[in-house]
């Protein structure tokens, strides 16, 4: 491999041709701050504009400063990467930037986590000398139930765009007009609910700064808290414990399901219950679908679909309801866990517990954003009243744990109530890519063969490659599975299928990459892969942990069954546990 | 919003145009001339159809009509009029023609007149500067221009 020899701040550097002098920094530990600039590593995708200048550096030799992000290093080079001239224009680059930037940072929803505010701040910027003679940026607005765009806060880094259309293969934003009018935005500037937006919130997790962002359920949440006539229950996502320890300090991939659930507690929610459990129940329901797909395609029924497909993240059933309107009788009818959990809640709990069902409320607290419209899509009500009645994020459950003062750290481990926090190992590893083909597969193996299963660890199924396939032994029969996360590989392996390249039977989809643990609503990862996989090895190591590791061995979900669903596919479980889907063809 | 209903005629001459480029999205801009040159203007369904058939978002197929002035999504009047506001005819009264031609017509710049005749917008440099300032109709360069000359020019136009 041909290398360049150069030097950065006097130290001496060898790296392969055609890397940039960002790269080349790094290498030498030596940190230049950046803005716009994006690594996705483990998706192999880079965003890099060009265009924030914050990265500028002085080259010997050179006349104008240049931007590392984007300058390849030549044999030689004499880099400066803090030289009073680079200083002075990065420090003219951000007051420029903040010149038209609302000065909203104390009620900002990004504040402490902007990356603007924080280079003002490592920049000691105390005053905008340009401020008096720009004008303030005003552009209209955008709420979706799901995310919400300011664009006045965007500094044109365009990590959404590639986000949306490089990762997701959405093509919800793209930057539109110019100069000063330029925006990025769905085409003709429409509202993302009426664009191809998945709600995925991908670009939310990437946005550096307060341009994009969740809408926030807190406030509903406290107030629901507070009223005495109401009883809060609480639903926790498997990937929500392998996260939100970051929120107070704990390295990435620390577990922290006891504190949550006693955080939970002393927040006054009146029931805390697990997600887990109803993704149990999610495999008992999808994997009897599987198997009876499968056992009647294998006598020959023609009528059968297959490959089957996994119907849990809402932003993928958005994707495949806005794209593939021509096979929604292809994905499962297994409703996601959240909402499995929300039906059960409000009926079986309900009924239990002795209470209405206008008297419950239904929190969940999600890794996803997506999840807050999937809880408002209209099929998941009763006569107006949501079977979940809202989802926070990780990130909002942290805030409200922070706001009523809970010291985190010094938690108890808890545990959860039942009869709704049962759960396996199974139902913990949905939180992560494979992992809810792998649970299935637990379960449907036993069923479909009558044998107990020897090594529960299927680990061909697990890792962060994109797009995995892999065949299981059913005691003689092979079943095909594939795998995808991120939407573009969804879109690549769904493609394939139309083609006819694949011959799989089951596979599982998750919109965000690494599944759940990448997932939006968690503390933001703005593209570094390590966050995502010390959150997967966290969650692997519960299901280790678990002394029950199979859907269907679940004591909880196997009461639940004889005390009020019949069996998997009934009636009930159909009007329950299942839905169906619309199509509405891309914009 | 100008709503054009695009017939099969409609969709067989961009999905024509798109193949003569080989459907590929690195020709967009090229695309965009001959489906504007064919329809006038690049109406929402249009850019739509366009995006099908390069298989490219078409948030990104907005954003690039969007950004370049030569590319309208409103319908041009049978002479369009380009008014040159670069710097050479800017300095020499490009502003007054504006006006000129603005109060003769009674539509904005970007507007197009009830019948549809005419259809007024700005630009940047056509190459003329010696003669500036300077305006186009259709194809048709109009120099040394005065407002008083504005409405003998238009008149001329059946």
């Amino acid at each position: 491999m041909e290398t360049i020899k150069l030097t950065i701040d006097n130290k001496a550097v060898e790296v392969p041709k055609g890397t940039t002098v960002l790269k080349a920094a790094k290498q030498a530990g030596i940190h230049i701050p950046t803005l716009c600039y994006m690594n996705m590593e483990h998706l192999g995708i880079e965003n890099k504009p060009g265009g924030c200048r914050v990265c500028v550096c002085e080259v010997q030799g050179r006349k104008t400063l240049v931007p590392a992000c984007v300058t390849e290093c030549t044999e030689g080079m004499d880099v400066k990467t803090h030289s009073l001239r680079v200083l002075n224009s990065r420090r003219t680059v951000v007051e420029l930037l903040l010149s038209d930037h609302p000065k909203d940072c104390l009620t900002c929803l990004k504040s402490g986590r902007c990356e603007l505010q924080a280079l003002a701040n490592m920049m000691g910027i105390r005053e905008i000398h340009c401020e008096a003679t720009a004008a303030m940026s005003t552009y209209r607005k955008d709420a979706s139930p799901a995310l919400i765009r300011d664009m006045d806060k965007c500094v044109m880094c365009r990590s959404c765009e590639t986000v949306c259309n490089d990762v997701q293969t959405v093509g919800a934003l793209s930057a539109v007009n110019r100069g000063f009018m330029a925006v990025v935005a769905p085409a003709f500037e429409q509202e993302l609910t009426d664009s191809p937006c998945t709600f995925c919130g991908q670009c939310v997790a990437v946005c550096p700064t307060g341009a994009l962002t969740e809408v926030d359920h807190t406030p509903k949440v406290i107030r629901a808290l507070a009223d005495p006539a109401k009883t809060v229950v609480v639903q926790t996502a498997p990937a929500v414990r392998a996260a939100l320890g970051e929120e107070f300090g704990y390295p990435a991939g620390t577990s922290v399901t006891g504190k949550m659930a006693a955080a939970l507690r002393a927040l006054g929610f009146d029931k805390v219950f697990d997600t887990d459990f109803a993704a149990d129940l999610t495999i008992m329901e999808e994997g009897t679908e599987l198997l009876d797909r499968i056992s009647r395609h294998l006598q020959g029924d023609k009528s059968v679909r297959l490959p089957i497909l996994t119907s849990c993240c809402p932003a993928w059933v958005n994707f495949f309801e806005c794209n593939y309107p021509d096979m929604l009788d292809v994905p499962s009818t297994a409703r996601s866990p959240q909402q499995m959990f929300g039906s059960v809640a409000k009926t079986y709990l309900a009924k239990k517990m002795g209470i209405k069902r206008e008297d419950m409320v239904v929190v969940s607290i999600m890794p996803c954003l997506a999840k807050k419209y999937e809880c408002q899509r209209e099929e998941f009500s009763v006569d107006g009243n949501p079977d979940v009645d809202y989802a926070l994020s990780t990130r909002e459950l942290a805030q409200l744990i922070k706001m009523a003062n809970i010291d985190f750290r010094s938690l108890p481990d808890e545990d959860f109530d039942h009869p709704m926090g049962e759960s396996t190992g199974a139902g913990v590893i949905f939180g992560v890519t494979g992992g809810v083909i792998e649970a299935a597969t637990r379960t449907a193996y036993e069923v479909f063969t009558g044998k107990k299963l020897e090594k529960v660890d299927f680990t061909e199924l697990r890792g962060l490659e994109g797009i995995r396939t892999a065949t299981v032994d059913f005691n003689g029969t092979p079943i095909h599975i594939g795998i995808a996360h991120t939407l573009g590989n969804a879109r690549k392996l769904l493609d394939g299928i139309k083609k006819g390249m694949y011959n799989f039977h089951a596979i599982e989809i998750m919109a965000c990459p690494g599944g759940c643990i990448g997932g939006a609503g968690q503390p933001l990862h703005r593209g570094n892969s390590s966050f995502i996989k010390a959150r997967m090895e966290a969650i692997y190591k519960e299901d280790a942990g678990k002394p029950i590791r199979k859907s269907h061995e679940n004591p909880e979900i196997i009461a639940l069954y004889e005390d009020f669903l019949g069996k998997p596919l009934s009636e009930k479980s159909h009007h329950l546990l299942h839905t169906h889907y619309f199509g509405h063809p891309k914009k | 919003m100008n709503k054009l209903i695009l017939n099969d005629c409609h969709k067989k001459t961009i999905k024509d145009i798109c193949d003569s480029f080989g459907n590929k999205p690195g020709e967009l801009i090229n695309v965009l001339h001959k489906t504007q040159e064919h329809f006038g203007y690049l109406p929402e369904e249009v850019q739509n159809e366009v995006a099908v058939n390069l298989n490219m978002p078409l948030a990104k197929v907005y954003g690039v009509v969007s950004f370049y002035t030569f590319f309208t999504m409103t319908p041009k009047g049978k002479y369009p009029i380009s008014i040159c506001m670069g710097t050479a005819c800017f300095v020499r009264g490009a502003e007054k023609i504006v006006e000129a031609v603005e109060k003769e017509l009674n539509i904005k710049v970007g507007g197009v007149t009830e019948d549809g005749k005419f259809s007024v917008d700005c630009l940047r440099c056509i190459g003329a500067c010696g003669l500036a300032p300077v305006m186009m109709i259709g194809g048709k360069v109009h120099g040394r221009l005065e407002p008083g000359m504005i409405k003998g020019i238009l008149d001329s136009y059946e």
